[in-house]
């Protein structure tokens, strides 16, 4: 294939993941307004069950479980059940076919660069690689977290972060800047851009970990709708600290190691307080805050959670927004070679 | 906040020393609490935001005299709040060093601590196992003599085990501490790696002519950063000579005008001092972006480049009073530089000075030239010319960039309008008055190299690799409790069984049922088991924390 089929194989695919992110999310939303004709109690359909992540439990019981279902009394509840079956799966099913297309959107655009390359040159590829990454992060633990209650979520922000990069960020296949040109690239922001996707799922978590403990203080939670199928705070907020323990090693890895590494080689500074390094090296003291606070009489929980959102706000602000904010980082990837910009004394 | 044990009478000098200490001791205690660090840590990264978006003096000087001139009013209140030096200011330095001081004081009682705590049994099993929030029950028909024996074998596996009357207490993940500390400590060895790097290191700036050499004495630099404990004698003895330069022009597709593949070969001695016989063997190195040049513990990087006009200026006499190629600064991608020539004159006030601009690939429009590319296909100069006095005389350092023009009349055609030198390469032309002649008689290239020097970079990165290591300890090691009571009550024996995780993180749930599946094995049931343990259970354990 040439060069520019690929390219057109790489539009095309991105373009069909994200239609069908969109009819996954639909068939979420039908999903889960068919659950507010379940009550959480009659049917025991918790999206997760109470023993959560459990070996013996369907942890996925939104697909998995249907022993209890059958003493649903009513027969709109049996019908509502159908429902919830019928697009539960479709949803799951379109959610890994649109990853496919996503997963081959990514090789293609490696394979249109010439020579050919990792698909991380500028932001377009970061977004939608790091978009892939929260996919296929919920994907994988789906079944070990029961995560089945973050469809709705993961689809439409995915969504969301395809739209802003096909509209926004799209730039046209170019070989690498020359200093973006070393094997310090796949390391660093593969590194980056995981830890990326898994803080995004944190934040998800997080974020419905608030939503909860709003709704339950208010006393509002009730028995049916997306909320009271949320699993339970603790559940929320063990899940959460699971993903950010995971991601945090990984961001360290990214912006204190491996960044300073290839800074130093490129640019010949291992530390240059170049923007893009100062928000990083920001949002990582945020999320270490975040578990320092989960180790705090006082701040665990609620206050966690907002630690932990306040640090994806910086972490997708360092990924997009720095690049327009100073046009001088080095590591605002729009100029040309870093090579030739020359620092006048 | 007042210590409550703070006395009455302020002239009893005794417990006023007392109290002295006593807020010491609470200062103390404030400062190395859980709740500070995690402010403090707040603090760090709200301190660090203004450095991210006010242009920084030592990041980017000539943006941030742009932005202090375009902000008249901000820039003196800036200033006081040393918001162009965030990460150099006293406050930052405040904020850091009190969280330093945080660490430590938390970190080395803990060291003790856990010292002390490494060697000790699990503690006693907690008399009411069932006011845990993980726990479950079960009955059994053996002894339980036989139970526990069996609990205490099972749960040895994995963890340290101590057992007493009717209990077995199983611990595990001590690990998790240690790991805790190990990233803690080597944060520390990181601040001092950092620190020996950035006081006894340097980095400097040159650009050298293609041709040309180099070698590394304090004098050769156009720019040096030294820390502050730097000493020029200990430079490493290196020289080099730049070969060649290559880059790659790309001339179609999104990225057309700008270049890649920079290559600059250089050659040289690791060991040059002023003994030839002394010298080190001669080699060879193709300097690239992304692969420097290590010379014992210095590194040499590729970081920029540009054009030299050779450029050979003559006086009225014909004299030749300057030769050769002047660096000029690129002004944008595409390679349309600035650059000055200096001319000092035989006579006084008879120096020629020449300002203006390089264009690698122009093109006339309505007479005035316009740079389309950075290949040097089709180069020119246009400079305007200056005759009087550079001001060499005064004794005062000039930059090589700028021309001094208090001296200096610009040259105009007779007429009095407009002149301007615009060569192109093999031309001469005749200044006017008869000042004398400029000859453009070819371009060659310069690179621009930095050249540091980081003193024990390894205990940074050994350090850094500490950290991540005892990063992963403390997070993915799971400190477990587990107990095991076992008493006979009305001809059965009930068998209680609890978990605590203690990280926080973990899932008890599967834990237990594990546990009472081994204690269960190959025994008849008496009864069934209850296990309570639902998420309510959880909820209550949660609010009760908070």
């Amino acid at each position: 294939m040439s060069d520019l089929a690929w390219e057109h194989l790489s539009n095309q695919a991105i373009g069909a993941a994200g239609i069908v992110y969109f009819l996954a999310l639909l068939a979420h939303l039908v999903e889960w307004s068919a659950l507010r004709a379940v009550p959480v109690g009659s049917a025991a359909r918790r999206a997760v069950p109470a023993t959560a992540g459990a070996p013996a439990s369907p942890a996925d019981a939104l697909t998995a479980d249907d022993g209890p279902v059958a003493a649903t009394p009513s027969g709109a509840g049996e019908s509502a059940r159908f429902r919830v079956d019928m697009f539960g799966n479709l949803a799951l099913m379109l959610t890994v076919i649109a990853c496919a297309a996503h997963f081959v959107a990514l090789v293609a655009r490696g394979m249109a660069a010439d020579p050919n390359r990792v698909p991380w040159g500028n932001m377009y590829e970061f977004t939608i690689t790091g978009s892939f990454v929260v996919v296929a992060g919920y994907l994988l633990l789906r079944k070990r977290f029961g995560l089945a209650w973050m469809g709705p979520i993961v689809t439409s922000v995915v969504v969301v972060l395809l739209m802003v990069a096909v509209l926004w960020l799209y730039a046209p296949i170019e070989p690498l800047t020359e200093a973006l040109n070393s094997y310090w690239l796949v390391i660093h922001v593969m590194s980056a851009i995981v830890a990326t996707g898994a803080f995004t799922l944190g934040g998800i978590t997080s974020a419905l970990y608030l939503v909860r403990a709003r709704a339950e203080k208010r006393g509002t939670v009730g028995d049916t709708g997306y909320i009271a199928r949320l699993p339970a705070l603790a559940t929320l907020d063990r899940v959460s600290y699971r993903i950010h323990a995971f991601a945090f090693p990984v961001w360290t890895f990214a912006v204190l190691i491996s960044g300073p590494i290839w800074a130093h080689q490129a640019w010949s500074s291992y530390w240059n307080w170049d923007p893009k390094e100062v928000v990083a090296f920001i949002t990582w003291v945020i999320y270490a805050a975040y578990l320092h606070a989960r180790a705090t009489a006082g701040w665990r929980g609620r206050n966690a959670a907002i630690v932990a959102l306040i640090g994806v706000a910086s972490l997708w602000f360092n990924f997009i927004g720095i690049n327009y904010f100073s046009t001088t980082s080095q590591h605002s990837y729009a100029s040309g070679s870093a090579v030739v910009s020359l620092r006048v004394d | 906040m007042e210590s409550p044990t703070k006395p009455e009478h302020e002239d009893d000098r005794r417990t006023g020393e007392l109290t002295a200490w006593e807020l010491v001791r609470w200062t103390w205690r404030q400062l190395t609490s859980m709740r500070t660090a995690l402010v403090l840590l707040l603090l760090l990264a709200l301190g660090a935001i203004p450095g991210s978006v006010i242009p920084q003096q030592g990041v980017d000087a000539l943006k941030t005299e742009n932005w202090q001139a375009a902000h008249p009013h901000l820039t003196p209140i800036y200033q006081k709040l040393s918001l162009f030096g965030v990460y150099h200011s006293p406050w930052f330095a405040a904020i850091y060093l009190l969280l330093m001081v945080s660490l430590v004081g938390c970190i080395v009682p803990r060291l003790f601590v856990y010292w002390r705590g490494f060697r000790k049994q699990p503690p006693v099993a907690p008399r009411n196992l069932s006011r845990l929030p993980d726990h479950t029950s079960f009955t059994s028909d053996e002894a339980p003599d036989a139970v526990l024996e069996r609990a205490a074998g099972r749960l040895s596996r994995r963890h340290r085990v101590a057992v007493g009357e009717g209990w077995v207490s199983a611990e595990r993940g001590y690990l998790r501490e240690a790991g805790n500390l190990l990233f803690h400590l080597s944060v520390l060895v990181v601040l001092v790696g950092f620190g020996i790097g950035s006081m006894f290191g340097y980095k400097g700036g040159v650009i050298v002519i293609v041709g040309q050499g180099f070698s590394n004495q304090l004098s050769q630099y156009d720019d040096f950063d030294p820390g502050s404990l730097f000493d020029a004698g200990r430079m490493e003895p290196f020289c080099f000579t730049v070969d060649s330069f290559s880059a790659q022009w790309i001339d179609s597709g999104p990225r057309r005008g700008l270049a890649r593949g920079f290559r600059a070969p250089i050659t040289y001695r690791a060991s040059c001092g002023n003994d030839p016989s002394t010298w080190s063997p001669q080699k060879q190195y193709d300097l690239r972006v992304n692969h420097p040049l290590t010379i014992g513990g210095s590194q040499v990087f590729l970081i920029g480049h540009g054009y030299a006009p050779v450029i050979t200026v003559r006086d009225a006499q014909g004299h030749k009073i300057y030769d050769g190629p002047t660096p000029f600064l690129p002004e944008n991608s595409s390679f349309q530089s600035f650059g000055v020539i200096k001319a000092p004159g035989l006579k006084a006030d008879q120096d020629i000075g020449l300002e203006g601009f390089f264009y690698p690939y122009f093109a006339m429009i309505n007479g005035d030239p316009v740079n389309l590319m950075g290949d040097d296909k089709n180069p020119l100069i246009s400079l305007l010319a200056y005759q009087g006095d550079l001001g060499y005389g005064a004794g005062n350092s000039q930059s090589v960039y700028a021309l001094d023009k208090a001296g200096m009349t610009q040259l105009k055609k007779p007429d009095g309008k407009m002149y301007r030198v615009d060569l192109q390469p093999g031309q001469t032309t005749q200044l006017p008055n008869g000042a004398g002649t400029v000859t453009f008689n070819g371009v060659q290239d310069w690179v621009r190299l930095q050249i540091s020097r980081t003193p024990d970079v390894w205990l940074t990165l050994l350090g850094v690799i500490l950290a991540l290591i005892g990063l992963l300890g403390s997070l993915f090691i799971r400190p477990r409790r587990i107990w095991v009571r076992a008493s006979r009550r009305d001809g059965v024996t009930q068998v209680e069984v609890a978990a605590l995780d203690r990280s926080g993180g973990g899932d008890l749930a599967p834990v237990l049922s594990s546990v009472v599946d081994s204690l269960q094995a190959g025994v008849p049931r008496a009864t069934s088991g209850e296990t309570r343990r639902t998420e309510d259970d959880r909820l209550t354990k949660e609010g009760g924390h908070a």
